[in-house]
């Protein structure tokens, strides 16, 4: 045999062998469709914990920036004190959800305070929710106190209070700034659900490892996982672009 | 008429507590009378900035009274912000709503605390913006204005609120000098109208013309008062006339 038949066939084998294992993987005993249950599951995950973090983050933030902001012109009374106890506990919470890594808190909340619950999803959706509130919290806190001053001061004068001041005035100018960054959270929240199996969730990455299970061939499994998430990261990313583009256009 | 008090401060202190503990005001009695003109005047750091916060209490004065329409405002009970649509405050740096059209930053509070409609806020806008001679910018945003034009948007925003009086904050300290005079024309218009004002300024000419009353402001405590020909041409107290060889 010449040289290059020597290489077609080795090359022959080589693509044999892949497409063996591909359908061992995948064709055989439907096994694509844990996959496809797999990022279904990490999908709602992900948009719950969202929905969940950026409702709680938001809440956050008002209470830590309007302590911090109102310093000056406070009455000191009741309001103040409670406002402050308020703020002492939401230091608290950033604090501990940010400082401990997210795998503890799903675990300690599914198999200590929700150990009664069968629905890992939406204790899983919750545990990733609290932890994104942290972040969203201080994305959003970071975006008011950006705002000048002046602002506040502007909505005062005429009137409003500082709720009023905050839903026409400020928040509008917030969101703006906010979107790209809450985006970007939104992807790191989609690539920090992938521990969701520790806690007997079947995500996305769960999916691609009970393949590997089956097939003792963990080539193939993972690599379609990370495939799926890249293009996934890839897709939100150009969606945020885009986004992006459409808000600065809209300045003017 | 303008023997009617409209703002009565008694014994006004403002304490920062800090490092440095400093008497931002200590201690300052005055009246403002309806439809008079107060310019207030001093060197920089001598709490007249402050003052004028207090009058609307964007500073919450740390003891002391500010008496508005015979409300004790500084009482909690008070509803602060129903006072305060009626007093207008102009700022040194304008503080014009960026994400709005100058139309939209002068209609938005009558139409959401008046509960004005939407037509009649913008017919009443669009008078004053003509009376300051910029109806062609209605739809414009502030990015797009000079600065002489932001300041006459905003005073007319204050304006569009019908308040009782207009606080200024250095209202031309912020403008190239070209564009001072246009600020201080529309302020002239609104004094011979009979507008009450508060002026806290460093434009002695405008405190001359003007003015009604002129206090002057040093330390945190008011030293002396008086129409403009008695402050500017008999001052009494050195640090005034100390004041005055500087700015003169």
């Amino acid at each position: 045999m010449g040289f290059f038949e020597n290489i077609k066939t080795s090359l022959a084998l080589r693509f044999e062998k892949l497409a063996a294992e591909f359908h061992l993987n995948f064709i055989q005993g439907d096994r694509w469709k844990f996959l496809l249950q797999g990022l279904g599951t990490t999908m709602v995950i992900t948009v719950l914990a969202l929905l969940l973090g950026v409702a709680l983050g938001i809440v956050i933030a008002m209470v830590r920036s309007t302590y911090d902001k109102t310093a000056a012109s406070a009455r000191p009374g009741l309001g103040r004190k409670i406002l402050g106890f308020f703020n002492g506990f939401c230091k608290v919470y950033i604090t501990v959800f940010r400082g401990t890594p997210v795998v503890v808190q799903l675990m300690i909340i599914y198999f200590v305070i929700f150990a009664s619950s069968d629905n890992g999803v939406l204790v899983a959706s919750l545990a990733f929710g609290l932890n994104s509130a942290a972040y969203v919290a201080e994305i959003i806190r970071g975006g008011i106190m950006s705002i000048d001053n002046g602002q506040f001061e502007a909505g005062s004068s005429l009137g409003f209070n500082y709720l009023l001041t905050m839903r026409y005035i400020i928040i509008p100018q917030v969101v703006k700034s906010v979107l790209p960054s809450l985006a970007n959270e939104f992807i790191a929240l989609l690539k920090e659900t992938s521990v969701a199996g520790y806690v007997a969730v079947r995500d996305l990455t769960k999916a691609g490892d009970i393949i590997r299970g089956r097939t003792f061939s963990p080539f193939m499994p993972l690599l379609a996982v990370a495939l799926i998430y890249l293009v996934l990261v890839l897709f939100f990313t150009w969606l945020i672009g885009k986004m992006e583009r459409r808000l600065r256009n809209s300045e003017r | 008429m303008k023997d009617e008090v409209l703002i009565q401060v008694t014994d006004l202190m403002k304490t920062y507590t800090g490092k440095n503990t400093v008497h931002a005001l200590a201690g300052v009695d005055a009246q403002i009378h309806r439809g008079e003109v107060v310019v207030v005047i001093g060197p920089s750091g001598s709490g007249k900035s402050t003052f004028l916060r207090c009058l609307n209490l964007l500073e919450f004065p740390t003891s002391g009274v500010v008496n508005f329409e015979g409300t004790d405002i500084t009482d909690p009970a008070v509803d602060i912000n129903k006072h305060r649509q009626k007093m207008g405050m102009v700022f040194q740096h304008f503080n014009l709503f960026p994400h709005m059209t100058v139309l939209d930053n002068m209609t938005l509070a009558p139409i959401k605390l008046l509960k004005k409609s939407k037509e009649d806020a913008e017919e009443r806008a669009m008078t004053l913006l003509e009376r300051v001679g910029l109806s062609d910018r209605a739809h414009s945003y502030p990015s797009q204005l000079s600065g002489g034009q932001k300041q006459r948007v905003a005073i007319v925003r204050s304006l569009c609120m019908d308040p009782e009086v207009m606080l200024f904050d250095e209202p031309t300290s912020a403008l190239d000098p070209e564009m001072v005079g246009e600020v201080l024309d529309v302020m002239k218009e609104l004094a011979r109208e009979g507008m009450t004002m508060v002026v806290v300024t460093h434009e002695m000419g405008f405190a001359r013309e003007v003015g009604d009353r002129v206090l002057f402001m040093a330390d945190g405590k008011l030293l002396e008062e008086g129409s403009p020909e008695a402050i500017f041409n008999h001052p009494q107290h050195p640090r005034l006339q100390d004041f005055l060889a500087k700015v003169l």
